[in-house]
């Protein structure tokens, strides 16, 4: 029996999809039954109270969470993040239901035996409800009170190896795709370099640094499956800068409908028959600078005006392959609308190489860069992106020390005016009034 | 590094008096407001002292998840305040 009459959530049930309001009815029941006999350090109830405050916040049409608050590990200022709610008498069991937040590792590779430890972990001292992964990336575990927080903390990183993740206005834990590891498309070693950034920039993970919040993205290819482009405030997308490789026998492969060689790289095709491969119509016909050709059996590709949009080599994987030398590019700024609207990111470094054995120097000279930038002028609450938007993409590139390239150029500018720099103009601003005068009369 | 953020006593000191002084009106405080108290350093370098002062317990943190601040320890709501011990 529900400790709390549910009707307004009872009716997210009714759906097609899966709902999280029947997992929560699940683990209230599983907590209720406790057949493992788990020692709960925190109420048992505390689920049918979420459930509670859920469907109170639905009938009042408002939250009854309070904000943030003090809470947190000795010497970190991220990862922990208060949560109190304004119905204790009601809902005791979620008077206090902390959130924090938890470093996953890169790829988020884990064994079964670390997933058993972890939620064993999070239902003895905790409520047991994890987001498997929050939109940062961290693994989510919600709901837990002050005092089982230092106790959770010691047995990750003592027990577990394990490290809490960013929050407030401290870098992100850094988010990654599955890169080389599994991928052929990766332009490098997206996990090699997450794990890197991650010690590298310890100190901004877990103590407050910046105006705000600050994330690192770090996608493989330009398929951009992590969507690190929209959403993070710097992104690493894998590239390379020479030409796509072509297998010429593979590509007639394709042509001829070889059934070895299923064109989409043999995605779902669903129960409609597409008919058989067209290489000028799927392939040919929507690459969006119509840089290819197919004649007497042969593609060729004007690699100078390829723009990396991935969909020639996605549709015929075995005849295509990324280049030889790769890199990453490097673009700024994105950002969720929560101030003026949501930003992609704008292309900041169109190629850089991508170095393990030194550090990699070229991408911690930008990063350091850009963070000197935000923290001198940037406002409280003020993201990346937005500081972009205010002092001008002119003025990233002078203090990041890049020089404008045609690839910084979306559109052709719609402002007449050019403002030179005294610096930039022969001579300075000074000039001899008395040789001027020598040819121009009063 | 300025004389006055290298010397931890006095740099403490001059951080305790700014936000006394502001007590009335707030107790917490971005990171950015410290910039005026060592008008001479890099936010980086500031970052470093001001988070050393909440290890040492003569600051702390307030949180809303999304963004930070810091308060001297004790002032304004704490964890008593919300039914905690």
């Amino acid at each position: 029996m529900a400790k709390h009459e549910t009707p307004l959530l009872d009716q997210l049930e009714s759906g097609p999809w899966p709902s999280f309001v029947s997992d929560l009815k699940a683990q209230a029941e599983r907590r209720a039954k406790n057949e493992e006999g788990i020692e709960f350090q925190i109420p048992s109830d505390t689920v049918d109270d979420l459930l509670g405050i859920l469907e109170l916040s639905f009938k009042h049409g408002r939250t009854h969470w309070k904000h943030g608050g003090i809470v947190g590990v000795f010497g970190y200022g991220g990862g922990v993040i208060g949560r109190y709610c304004d119905q204790p008498q009601a809902f005791p069991g979620v008077e206090h239901f902390h959130t924090m937040r938890v470093n996953q590792p890169a790829g988020k590779y884990y064994t079964t035996d670390y997933l058993r430890t972890l939620t064993k972990l999070w239902d003895f001292r905790g409520s047991g409800i994890t987001n498997m992964h929050g939109a940062t990336g961290d693994i989510i575990l919600l709901g837990t009170t002050t005092p089982q927080i230092e106790e959770i903390f010691h047995t990750l990183t003592h027990d577990m190896g394990q490290d809490l993740g960013g929050s407030g206005s401290n870098l992100r834990t850094p988010a990654d795709c599955l890169g080389q590891s599994r991928c052929e498309y990766s332009c490098y070693d997206t996990n090699a370099m997450v794990y890197f950034l991650t010690n590298e920039y310890q100190d901004e993970l877990h103590r407050p640094a910046f105006p705000y919040k600050f994330k690192f993205k770090l996608d493989g290819c330009p398929n951009c499956c992590v969507a690190s482009i929209a959403r993070s405030d710097m992104s690493f997308i894998g590239t390379w800068r020479d030409d796509i490789r072509v297998d010429q026998d593979a590509v007639n492969k394709y042509v001829e409908n070889d059934a070895a060689y299923p064109a989409n790289a043999g995605a779902f095709r669903g129960s409609k028959d597409w008919g058989p491969f067209d290489l000028e119509k799927e392939v040919l016909g929507l690459c969006p600078t119509k840089c290819m050709k197919f004649e007497n059996q042969k593609l060729s590709i004007d690699n100078a005006n390829c723009t990396r949009c991935m969909h020639c080599i996605n549709v015929m994987p075995r005849a295509l392959k990324i280049g030889k030398e790769t890199g990453c590019s490097i673009l700024v700024g994105a950002k969720a609308p929560i101030l003026d609207g949501a930003q992609m990111g704008s292309l900041l470094v169109p190629f850089v190489e991508v170095n393990p054995d030194n550090d990699y120097e070229a991408i911690t000279e930008v990063i350091e860069n850009v963070w000197d930038w935000w923290m001198e002028e940037g406002k409280n609450r003020e993201r990346l992106g937005e500081l972009i938007m205010r002092q001008g993409f002119q003025k990233l590139l002078e203090v990041t020390g890049i020089k404008a390239q045609p690839q910084h150029v979306q559109y052709p500018r719609t402002n007449p005016y050019i403002f030179w720099k005294e610096d930039e103009v022969e001579g300075g601003w000074e000039r001899d009034v008395e040789e001027y005068r020598k040819h121009h009369q009063r | 590094m300025s004389d006055l953020l290298d010397n931890t006593e006095e740099a403490t000191k001059a951080v305790v008096a700014f936000l006394e002084k502001k007590s009335k009106s707030k107790t917490k405080f971005y990171l950015k407001d410290f910039y005026k108290v060592f008008p001479d350093d890099k936010p980086r370098m500031i970052k470093k002292v001001v988070n050393k002062m909440v290890e040492r317990e003569i600051l702390e943190y307030w949180s809303s998840g999304s963004t930070t601040m810091y308060g001297l320890k004790g002032a304004g709501i704490q964890h008593s305040s919300e039914g905690e011990e």
